[in-house]
């Protein structure tokens, strides 16, 4: 009898653990990268100080990250800044500090996780990484204090659940909608516990941009990780950027998912997530028009410098509504000096956008834009959960950055072609 | 025999997400029990109050959604909550749980009303209702979560073990 093949992720955590490994299986397997960042960094360093222990087990492979409330809004703040900036010095441990980014777009950009790798992170969202073939995903500060002792932690290997992404994806809709229509089909809980693979027309015509947005979202219907194979644009986007050798892995040809959900782009329009839940998406066709208060551009999930550009290329000459806000983030420092050089951050501010620094900005509901009683925001983020933004009396709808571009203009959710 | 757990059950509904449990805007803090006073504030601002030692959450499915935030895991902890129920978990908040040494164990929790009495033996992970006096069957734990959650959770653990032994 053959041997059923295996999946990406059963492949990664095969090399990454004593013996090969399926499915449904626990083991215990070394990690390639630990990221922590301001929000959940304070813990990890209290749970790693009951260790007792001087130093962490590899201090090359670790990063901290200022990005949820950077620069420090109050002196609370402050000082658990100045805790981890002393945490990270006497342990020699690499500190991007305030202005830096996103903790995901910085390990993206710096090259620190490539194909093949295991990399975890204290944030949810750290899943991104896996549009660079690497198995990815969020974990808790006291977990990630045993990863800085050890270099290890344990994990039930997940089945595999393939997304196929069929036809191109027609003008003014974008990554940000398939994901929201992905969500929407599986529910918060659809891919619970289980990896997703991308795969198909779509995907391949996606440039890495777009890639991150799709692997950046998949938590948000449960998903462990999501991955994608390494093609030729994988490949060349980490030329100059990987410092190291890697090995891209693919599932073999009889390896077995749980399941599929195919998704038709050609004939997408653009979605939108209504408060409270990400799952609640509709085509905006059926909330256009809804009035708004701010448009937030950034984050993990949008705040590329391509999406500056698509956001830019809609309002070039045109200004944004009286009575909206609009606040745009760029997801990191070299992000922003991009979306400089290209002139998409002049077009914004000219359009009468606020320029925040580089990080979360309003999206974890720390500083920098957090909505007042009863107001509506449409953001690019990944959540919309209520009080996410800081305030349980808001409102928040998600949609891509075209989408917010053109609400900006309108003070009303509308759809992007109208000005493509 | 191990420590038995007693309190009464809290009751709440499907995909309590981790900004419900504790909001973002309170996380930035390692004053754990300030944690404490504002769980669930989003979803009843009474219920951090009416909660005492020992009680249970009793929830739908996928408690735990959303953000990695341990702080959740945390203000429940901190509250003096004997342990989590739920009809399923969201991946990372059930591995805070274990990981903090705070039971969270899969089972049908529409055998449990809201106050009913209940009753965990932390050891061999069996649940009672004492108010319908009936047992509650609960998904058993992998074998090193169940040694996780016997050592008090993963600092204890490791300072024991010193690496993860399987």
């Amino acid at each position: 009898m053959k041997m059923r093949g295996k999946t990406i992720v059963e492949k990664i955590i095969s090399s990454h653990c004593r013996e090969g490994v399926k499915a449904g299986d626990f083991t215990v397997v070394s990690v390639d990268l630990a990221v922590t960042h301001d929000a959940t960094g304070p813990g990890v360093i209290k749970a790693f100080e009951e260790f007792g222990k001087k130093s962490v087990w590899n201090r090359e492979k670790i990063i901290f990250v200022f990005d949820h409330a950077a620069p420090s809004p109050n002196e609370k703040v402050s000082n658990l800044h100045v805790m981890m900036r002393k945490f990270t010095k006497e342990h020699g441990i690499k500190l991007f500090d305030v202005g830096c980014g996103v903790c995901h777009q910085v390990v993206i950009e710096k090259g620190l996780v490539l194909p093949g790798d295991i990399a975890v992170g204290t944030d949810s969202h750290t899943c991104t990484y896996g549009a660079l073939n690497a198995f990815a995903f969020g974990i808790g500060s006291t977990e990630m204090a045993g990863v800085f002792l050890t270099g290890k932690l344990w994990l039930k290997v997940p089945e595999t659940l393939k997304v196929i992404l069929n036809g191109g994806l027609p003008k003014g809709v974008y990554a940000k909608d398939v994901a929201l229509k992905m969500i929407g089909e599986l529910g918060s809980e659809g891919a619970d516990y289980l990896a997703i693979e991308f795969i198909g027309e779509a995907l391949s015509q996606m440039p890495m941009s777009d890639r991150f947005v799709l692997s950046n979202m998949v938590i948000e219907c449960g998903a462990k990780a999501g991955l994608m194979e390494a093609d030729s644009e994988t490949l060349c986007w980490l030329k100059g950027r990987a410092r190291r050798e890697f090995s891209p892995v693919r599932s073999d040809d009889n390896a077995s998912f749980v399941d599929e959900l195919s998704i038709d782009c050609s004939t997408l329009q653009p979605q939108v997530a209504v408060y409270h839940s990400v799952d609640n998406v509709y085509p905006i066709s059926e909330v256009e028009g809804e009035s708004i208060d701010q448009v937030f551009i950034g984050t993990c999930t949008n705040g590329r410098a391509e999406d500056l550009r698509v956001a830019a290329s809609i309002l070039a000459g045109r200004k944004i509504s009286d009575g909206v806000r609009l606040i745009v983030c760029p997801a990191s420092h070299d992000e922003l000096l991009k979306a400089m050089k290209s002139g998409a951050i002049e077009v914004l501010i000219e359009a009468g956008a606020v320029l925040i620094p580089p990080g979360c900005g309003p999206c974890p509901g720390t500083h920098l834009g957090v909505p007042g009683d009863g107001e509506k925001v449409l953001s690019t983020a990944n959540r919309n959960f209520k009080g996410r933004m800081g305030n349980n009396k808001a409102f928040i709808f998600l949609a891509s950055p075209a989408t917010c571009a053109a609400s900006a203009i309108t003070g009303k959710i509308t759809d992007p072609r109208r000005f493509l | 025999m191990g420590e038995i757990l007693r309190g009464r059950a809290f009751k709440l509904g499907d995909n309590i997400n981790t900004d419900y449990i504790i909001a973002g805007k309170y996380t930035k803090t390692l004053d754990y029990a300030f944690l404490a006073e504002h769980l669930l504030e989003d979803v009843d601002p009474t219920i951090a109050k009416r909660i005492k030692r020992g009680d249970f959450l009793v929830a739908g499915k996928n408690f735990g959604c959303g953000s990695s935030r341990e702080q959740a895991a945390i203000a429940i902890k901190y509250a003096g909550i004997s342990a989590v129920l739920a009809k399923s978990f969201a991946r990372i908040f059930f591995r805070n749980a274990i990981n903090l040494g705070l039971p969270a164990l899969v089972c049908d929790t529409d055998l449990v009303d809201e106050g009913d009495e209940l009753e965990l033996d932390i050891e061999t992970l069996s649940l009672k209702n004492l108010s319908k006096s009936i047992p509650i069957p609960v998904v058993p734990l992998n074998k090193i979560m169940v040694n996780i959650l016997r050592e008090g959770g993963l600092v204890p653990y490791l300072k024991k073990h010193g690496d993860y032994v399987f």
